[in-house]
């Protein structure tokens, strides 16, 4: 059967256990939903965009769903073995799309804060999840993977900032797929922060060792409201089994900051989109993004920053290291409307092609029609400064241990721009790991390495 | 000649006083052997049997037509292209001539030779620029080639396309479509079936062409196309340096104009192509103007060899077109340097494509956008290397200038690396053109229109540099003219 | 008693590719001397420093070259370092997001390694960068930046020499160290050199001009000129290249 036909059907075929075992806010916009994934092709590979995802290959197999919610048993130690050590976080777990927080975050979450199932929100108040979702992802019908996700979810997260409070500690959300037999997961996000909050969300994504193959079809819907920060970090350490389409829109009002960052230690197959509005004056968004990809992973960036009203900033840096076969794409666009002038726009991809057999496809684009506006973007490919590796070899420092360095010192910039410090030096340890050939990233916490912070 | 053209001509007599203008908008008022608009087979044929061509030309046409049918035109580009009606179109116009064509300047047609006089092309060589061979063609039809005997003495063929195919037919069914083949796309293939005229050069072994060889372009008729080819082979160790020119009469109906260029560089030979282009754009509504959709290629088959393209790209209501280089063969280069303006309603998306196939290729991608009025300008390049193109490297130089507030600049780079070895670099940037420079100007008492002028030129300048002399000068007020009145 | 020779090249020859730079050089150096090579530009002054610590651009053909007896050519760049030989970049390379200390550190430890001794401590190392730092006056600033980065031509020289002191080399090769330096700026480097001098190390000082030579008084003068040693003297010799120039050479050699 067609690789998209065949939830289409599920869903034509079982529409009544899906709504049943959803919130009415998350029903609502089925019907249109299945209207426009009706008859939507799936981009091959080599349509625009598509370089080195295979829409559908990877929504081929006969993955199940869900639908009717039956729980999955989670090992906590294995999901918590990701912890961040010595910083406090406020810790949840999400396996496959059910919320399951900890006492601590319960007994911690400040007023004006709130951390929960997205089912349940919208059960609690469907008012104000309905004024939030599917408001940004309604306007990609021709995304089959947003209308996928549309179509089939029936929970996931719910964050909500009321206005002017600030998080202090960073929220962490350990996303756990575990699936026994081969699983589709659609995971919602809706993270919404009100006038001037504040708020910092770091997402780690595992797969739990001896998991069935599994695909996260996943949409993060944010918005920002004046003066709102909030600080997104994602962080892939999954496995070579699992796909990952993960499509991500915010919205920011005047002064707004998003600062995202895509982090992709370990993964099977994986394609980011992050299509970022930006109707308010002032905004700045950032949107980082950090891979190192061996064996035949493959790892797909696409971004949209759409600028349209006047002084505005934002910024795209994305770095790959690719090994073995792994393929690399980034896809990013600039998009400055005739209203946003004094915009200041930036976008950088540089990649290094550590192995014969990797492979990198970058199509930075600009697509300016206003004149008063910096735009610039740049990107390459290639390997590490021969230079500087004999400067270091010939002050004493062996072959491999310089190209650790320099490595390191590639994915520096994305790493220092992350704001959470503590993130930061945990990413340092993990990427030095992860370039050294480890694989099994999470035990690292339990290793030396990280408790050694010089 | 329909009334429509005598209407044009009177509108183009008064336009070419005011130096803004469209200079070249002129019609020639000559008899023209037009055959009826539409496309068929029996067309092609017609084509083919009025060109008095042998049975496997004919073939290469009818594949490529019977090809044609079966494709769409592309719709990828950032151009706004209203659908063309492909029957609507004269596919073969050519000013009367005796039927044995010229055998001297002296059997030419006095109007034609006029015509290209007020163009600025003297065909007649005492006049002539020194040092530049011109192939000056008309609507299908090559009209006359100056210096011709002296190129043959050192071996190089520099003929039209027509008598390539009657002296040389060996040589041009070697080369012919090997670099473009004839279903590359929607546009090639139509060329391929409908080709009327265009230019062929052979330079021989180790034969550094001592002049600049020239195509000069002109449509004349209306309702016509012009569907043009050229195809250049440059043996080992040779150089040639080949320029093209192009305009049209000013028409409030659409021209096509879809040519292919065919390079083909031997061990250690280098040809430099350059190009102004100043097809008509079309008024400041967007009315009329030449669609200018050109596939060039080159292909550097030999070790060490080189291709260079230059462009300045100042006309046509739309341009798509995307000149590149396969670099196959070790060690071989390739070059881009384009300055596109685009002003009023007009739309082009240029750029350019690099292959690298073989060891050590190197390219270098320079490119300049000026958008003016409510034009939309993009640059599209592609730079591919293969898995087996050890060391190659590519460096990418982008830039928009943006000249009014209801313009567009646009930036498509696509990069694909395939080799570890490999070093590719691009950086693009865009801005408005700095008021810091214009006022400092002003302060010198330059007036803005002319200080935009200066400083378009100066930015174009790395790109205008690349252009051999005579062009250049010509090129450099083209630019200036193109962008009058599109600032603010 | 190990060899009396400190470095010791024998006939070496070397270039890019198959385009020969160096056609044989001889040269011996004994602890406790400073040689001084000079040349016009392209007579192979800095291919000879780059071909004695290993640089990869280039392909050594013959001849060979001792370091207190050990055999440099062939061994690794790292090892050669560990071994004592330094050389001071004419133009030394700029490592964004690679920190001085990190980079120092991996220097010394992998050094300690090679000679089986213990890595240095935290403390200990930070220590030893502070005194080190103190003989070129580099400012602690620079030691928490990224290597090279942003540094100006001066602070470059004296970063090489900061690197120079930390590692303490039995032979040390500056190569143009004096090109883009002030006046003030070149007496600190060679000021810094003058303190690192021991009789158990040598130097090997590659300059254009004799004005390096008026701050770091070397025993012996060579002229390398077309890839080969022309001619070797005492310090007087440099004094008269500079009063004739380098046609003089040129002309003699023709």
């Amino acid at each position: 059967m067609d690789a998209l036909q065949q939830y289409i059907t599920l869903y034509r075929d079982h529409a009544a256990e899906v709504c049943g075992h959803a919130p009415e806010v998350l029903n609502r916009p089925r019907p249109e939903a299945f209207k426009a994934i009706t008859g939507l092709d799936l981009p091959k590979i080599g349509a625009e965009s598509f370089d080195v995802t295979s829409l559908p290959d990877m929504l081929a197999p006969d993955y199940g769903v869900n639908i009717n919610r039956v729980p999955f048993a989670a090992d906590a130690a294995e999901a918590f073995k990701c912890g961040l050590p010595n910083i406090s976080t406020l810790l949840a777990l999400v396996v496959n799309d059910a919320f399951r927080p900890t006492s601590s975050l319960l007994r911690n979450l400040p007023a004006g804060v709130t951390v929960t199932s997205l089912a349940k929100a919208a059960e609690a108040d469907p008012d104000l999840v309905g004024r939030y979702y599917n408001t940004l992802a309604a306007a990609h019908p021709h995304n089959a993977v947003t209308m996928l996700n549309t179509l089939l979810a029936q929970d996931g997260l719910f964050v909500h900032i009321a206005k002017g409070v600030v998080l202090e500690k960073p929220l962490q959300i350990v996303n756990l797929l575990n699936p026994s037999a081969p699983l589709l997961t659609p995971r919602r996000v809706l993270i919404c922060l009100e006038e001037g909050a504040r708020a910092s969300v770091l997402c780690c994504d595992h797969t739990a060792s001896g998991s069935a193959p599994s695909l996260c079809c996943q949409v993060t819907e944010i918005f920002l409201g004046a003066g709102a920060r909030l600080d997104y970090c994602e962080l892939e350490e999954s496995n070579s089994d699992t796909g990952r389409l993960c499509n991500t829109y915010a919205s920011l009002s005047d002064d707004a900051e998003l600062v995202a960052d895509g982090i992709t230690l370990m993964c099977g197959r994986t394609r980011n989109e992050y299509d970022i509005d930006i109707p308010g004056q002032r905004a700045r968004c950032r949107i980082g993004g950090m891979a190192i990809a061996g064996g035949k992973q493959t790892v797909d960036n696409r971004t949209t920053v759409r600028h349209h009203s006047p002084k505005c900033e934002s910024n795209q840096v994305f770095k790959y290291i690719l090994d073995d076969e792994a393929k690399g794409s980034f896809y990013g666009s600039i998009v400055v409307d005739e209203e946003a002038k004094y915009t200041n726009a930036y976008q950088s991809n540089r990649n290094i092609l550590a192995s014969k057999e990797a492979k990198m496809y970058t199509r930075p684009q600009l697509e300016i029609y206003c004149d008063e506006v910096k735009c610039s973007h740049g990107a390459t490919v290639g390997q590490l400064d021969a230079t500087a590796l004999f400067y270091m070899r010939s002050r004493g420092i062996p072959e491999a241990e310089a190209k650790m360095m320099l490595m390191q010192a590639f994915m520096a910039d994305v790493i220092d721009s992350i704001s959470i410090p503590a993130l930061q030096s945990r990413l340092r340890q993990l990427v030095e790991r992860r370039l050294a050939g480890h694989n099994d990233l999470c035990s690292a916490c339990q290793d030396s390495l990280c408790q050694d912070n010089l | 000649m329909q009334n429509c053209d005598n209407e044009n001509k009177k509108n183009a007599d008064i336009l070419g006083e005011s130096d803004g203008e469209y200079k070249y908008g002129f019609v020639t008022d000559i008899d023209t052997d037009i055959i009826p608009k539409g496309l068929s087979e029996d067309v092609v044929r017609l084509i083919s049997k009025k060109k008095g061509e042998p049975q496997w030309l004919l073939d290469f046409r009818l594949k490529a037509f019977r090809q044609w049918l079966n494709m769409s035109m592309p719709r990828w580009a950032h151009l706004d292209i209203p659908d063309i009606n492909y029957q609507e179109i004269s596919y073969y116009a050519a000013p009367q001539q005796k039927k044995e064509g010229p055998k001297s300047l002296d059997e030419v047609d006095p109007q034609l030779v006029d015509t290209f006089n007020k163009l600025g092309i003297s065909l007649e060589e005492q006049k002539k620029l020194t040092g530049v061979a011109v192939d000056a063609v008309m609507d299908s039809v090559s009209v006359h080639t100056t210096h011709k005997e002296k190129l043959a003495e050192l071996g190089i063929i520099f003929c039209s396309f027509s008598e390539a195919v009657r002296d040389y037919p060996d040589l041009v069914r070697k080369y012919l479509g090997k670099v473009v083949p004839a279903t590359d796309n929607f546009f090639a293939a139509l060329n391929s079936a409908v080709f009327s005229d265009g230019s062929f050069v052979y330079i021989p072994k180790g034969v550094r062409c001592p002049m600049e060889l020239s195509t000069y372009f002109r449509i004349n008729a209306a309702g016509t196309g012009q569907f043009e080819r050229t195809l250049i082979v440059a043996d080992d160790d040779s150089y040639v340096s080949y320029l093209e020119g192009c305009t049209a009469p000013m028409r409030d109906e659409n021209q096509l104009h879809a040519a292919i260029v065919e390079i083909i560089v031997e061990d250690r030979a280098e040809v430099k192509y350059s190009t102004v282009q100043n097809w008509y754009a079309g008024d400041k509504e967007g009315r009329g103007g030449v669609y200018n959709f050109v596939t060039k290629r080159g292909l550097c088959r030999g070790e060490a060899s080189k291709i260079s393209w230059t462009q300045v790209e100042t006309g046509s209501a739309i341009t798509w077109k995307y000149p590149g280089c396969i670099l196959k063969g070790d060690n071989s280069v390739g070059e881009f340097y384009s300055v596109a303006v685009t002003n009023n309603r007009q739309q082009a998306d240029t750029g350019t494509k690099m292959i690298h196939i073989g060891r050590n290729t190197r390219s270098t991608i320079v490119s300049k956008g000026i958008s003016a009025g409510h034009s939309q300008n993009s640059y599209r390049g592609l730079v591919r290397v293969a898995p087996g193109a050890e060391g190659a490297r590519n460096y990418t130089q982008c830039d928009s200038l943006l000249l009014s507030q209801t313009c567009g600049a646009h930036t498509f780079p696509y990069i694909d690396v395939h080799n570890d070895s490999a070093i590719v670099e691009h950086e693009a940037t865009t801005s408005k053109i700095s008021e810091d420079q214009i006022f400092y100007c002003n302060q010198r008492g330059i007036s803005t229109e002319e200080a935009i002028g200066l400083i378009v030129n100066g930015y174009a300048k790395e790109v205008m540099n690349k252009l051999p002399m005579e062009f250049a000068v010509e090129a450099q007020r083209l630019l200036s003219i193109t962008i009058e009145g599109g600032v603010g | 008693m190990q060899n009396e020779n400190l470095l010791e090249v024998r006939g070496l020859r070397a270039g890019i590719g198959d385009k020969e730079i160096l056609k044989g050089i001889d040269l011996t150096v004994r602890p406790g001397e400073v040689h001084a090579i000079m040349g016009p530009n392209g007579s192979g002054k800095s291919t000879f420093a780059g071909v004695l610590s290993g640089d990869p651009r280039f392909t050594v053909y013959g001849g060979e070259a001792k370091l207190g007896g050990v055999e440099l050519l062939g061994m690794p760049p790292e090892d050669r370092s560990h071994e004592g030989l330094f050389l001071s970049f004419q133009y030394p390379v700029e490592i964004p997001g690679v920190s001085m200390v990190n980079f120092m550190r991996a220097a010394v430890n992998a050094k300690r390694k090679y000679l089986n001794e213990e890595p240095l401590s935290a403390s200990e190392f930070l220590k030893m960068m502070r005194q080190k730092r103190a003989i070129v006056e580099l400012d602690n600033k620079l030691a928490s930046r990224s290597v090279n980065e942003g540094f100006s031509g001066g602070e470059k020289k004296r970063n090489e020499i900061f690197q120079m002191a930390v590692l303490e080399p039995k032979l040390s090769i500056l190569d143009e160290t004096d090109s883009g330096l002030d006046i003030d700026a070149l007496r600190i480097v060679a000021g810094g050199v003058n303190k690192l001098k021991t009789d158990k190390n040598a130097t090997i000082v590659i300059t254009h001009y004799q004005r390096l030579l008026d701050y770091i008084k070397p025993d012996f003068v060579h002229i390398l000129y077309k890839g080969r040693i022309v001619h070797s003297g005492g310090p007087e010799l440099a004094l008269e290249l500079e009063e004739k120039g380098y046609d003089w050479i040129k002309e003699q050699n023709q």
